[in-house]
């Protein structure tokens, strides 16, 4: 690992200080400056040399004013600083929005989920084998212009949408998908004030620019999440297909959330993960959905319309099919759900 | 930097490169070689220890974020008469080890899939454990060494 400066930033103005006076330079998220929570992708990743920060900025004493669980009849808050087992295990966050407690308990381990924050969770990046191993040359994600060493390679668990000839990496997490489909929005802080935007703004397609992940600016900071509050969203679930049972990342996974009006659907919400490049609201499917009785037959519709333009390379040419049954079964377990 | 955290009930003043994990001041500073070194990249679950109760990756936590914290290592867990941890106890009695190398850390971990009311059933006993990987598969005695230790530990 690289020597680095530790510094503790006491509330959110001092962590947005100790961040913009490092030097400025790098890919936005490989700034000089990071910000450090459960530290669980960042330690791993300067273990690894991907992450080379000169600064780490410890921001866990801000757990305090940014760390609530917060639900009322208003919708949910959740402050970035709070652990993914802390809001896992929330028992109106898993009665009203189950699709979030799942997503979250989900994901990691145990220990991982004691360490992790949920603003760090969302930020947590791609396990390509190409960009966390830098003996490989070929990453246009660490190494802007270098290529993509995934196209020709291992690309097995790489992703089906939303990738481009730049960059094939599957968005890893769980978490998001829920927050996309409830239409969540992200509160930011930073040196100019703070600003919220949608949830859905926060990752960046590939695109020219693989290495620019998100519209977060690099002295800026997760402060918390704001899920609607949305009634039917105890309609809701997370489904997770992994290589095994338990503690891996998605091969193929669904957020889904449904609206019912007996065994009609008024409106769906359905976020696909483990086969995209980033967080991936699925809204074709949602419209091939709306208004159609909930039967086998329309709910493999949603998810041939889910998967259209699904570009494969090779060793994941199984993940549309993967996705679309998994997508099924989702949506036919949530409909039978009682809400 | 000077780092001070509590370990297993001591006050340890540390002077740490920032880079030293938690795992690496318990083992190489403090002489606790209980939490194991796996795979160092929080995949495996053998440097589980507990900081402030909960059970934690010491691996991917540095030194430095322990400042002030209490700090459990499996070395910790027994009386200082020498009885046992009920965990500790229940991995002998079931045999839920072979080379031993994850059982500190499968250890630490499953007080903490107690202690969290993880530990209900065996199928949450076997989830909330899956983070700790063991080699030689003693996985179906652990499940059995928990559910022993459960209502003793409550009882404690």
């Amino acid at each position: 690992m690289r020597p680095f400066a530790f510094e503790r930033a006491p509330d959110a103005g001092a962590a947005l200080r100790l961040a913009s006076q490092a030097s400025s330079g790098g890919t936005p998220a490989r700034a000089p400056a990071q910000f450090l929570a459960g530290g669980t992708t960042m330690l791993d990743l300067m273990k690894l040399d991907v992450m080379r920060p000169e600064r780490l900025v410890d921001i866990n004493a801000l757990a305090g004013p940014h760390g609530a669980i917060e639900a009322d009849g208003k919708g949910l808050r959740l402050g970035a600083l709070a652990r993914m087992s802390a809001v896992a295990d929330h028992p109106a966050v898993k009665r009203e929005w189950p699709v979030v407690a799942q997503s979250l308990a989900l994901a990691a381990s145990a220990q991982l989920r004691n360490m992790a924050s949920i603003g760090g969770n969302v930020l947590q990046r791609t396990r390509c084998a190409y960009f966390r191993d830098t003996s490989w040359i070929a990453c246009n994600k660490r190494d802007p212009g270098s290529g993509c060493a995934a196209l020709e390679g291992h690309n097995r668990l790489h992703a089906v949408l939303g990738t481009s000839e730049k960059c094939i990496a599957s968005y890893p997490g769980d978490f998001a998908q829920a927050l996309i489909a409830l239409d969540a929005t992200v509160e930011l802080a930073g040196p100019k004030g703070s600003r919220s935007i949608p949830f859905a703004e926060l990752h960046r397609l590939p695109g020219d620019t693989p290495e620019v992940e998100t519209a977060l600016r690099p002295d800026e900071l997760i402060t918390a999440f704001a899920v609607p509050a949305l009634p039917w969203a105890r309609r809701s679930l997370y489904l997770k297909v992994r290589d095994r049972e338990s503690y891996a990342f998605a091969a193929a996974s669904a957020a889904v959330a449904l609206d019912m009006d007996g065994g009609r659907v008024r409106e769906a919400r359905i976020a696909l993960g483990g086969v995209a490049a980033v967080p991936w609201r699925a809204r074709e499917a949602e419209a091939a959905l709306a208004g159609q009785e909930l039967t086998e037959a329309s709910a493999q519709r949603a998810a041939e319309a889910a998967f259209r333009g699904a570009r494969t390379h090779g060793h994941n040419d199984f993940k549309p099919e993967l996705g679309r049954r998994t997508l099924v079964r989702a949506l036919l377990q949530a409909g039978r759900m009682e809400a | 930097m000077d780092v001070t955290m509590r370990v297993n009930g001591f006050e340890h003043r540390l002077l740490l490169d920032p880079r030293v994990t938690l795992l690496d001041a318990l083992r190489e500073r403090i002489g606790l070689t209980g939490a194991k070194k796996g795979c160092d990249h929080g995949q495996c679950g053998a440097c589980t220890v507990l900081v402030d109760g909960r059970r934690v990756l010491a691996c991917l936590t540095l030194a430095a974020q322990a400042e002030g914290r209490d700090v459990t290592t499996v070395e910790g867990l027994a009386s200082p008469d020498g009885a046992l941890h009920p965990m500790q106890q229940a991995f002998i009695d079931h045999d839920a080890f072979q080379c031993g190398y994850c059982t500190p850390g499968q250890i630490m971990s499953a007080i903490g899939c107690v202690e969290e009311g993880h530990a209900e059933t065996a199928a949450d006993i076997r989830e909330y454990m899956s983070g700790n990987l063991c080699r030689c598969a003693a996985y179906p005695n652990i499940v059995a060494a928990v559910e022993q230790a459960k209502p003793q530990m409550a009882g404690g």
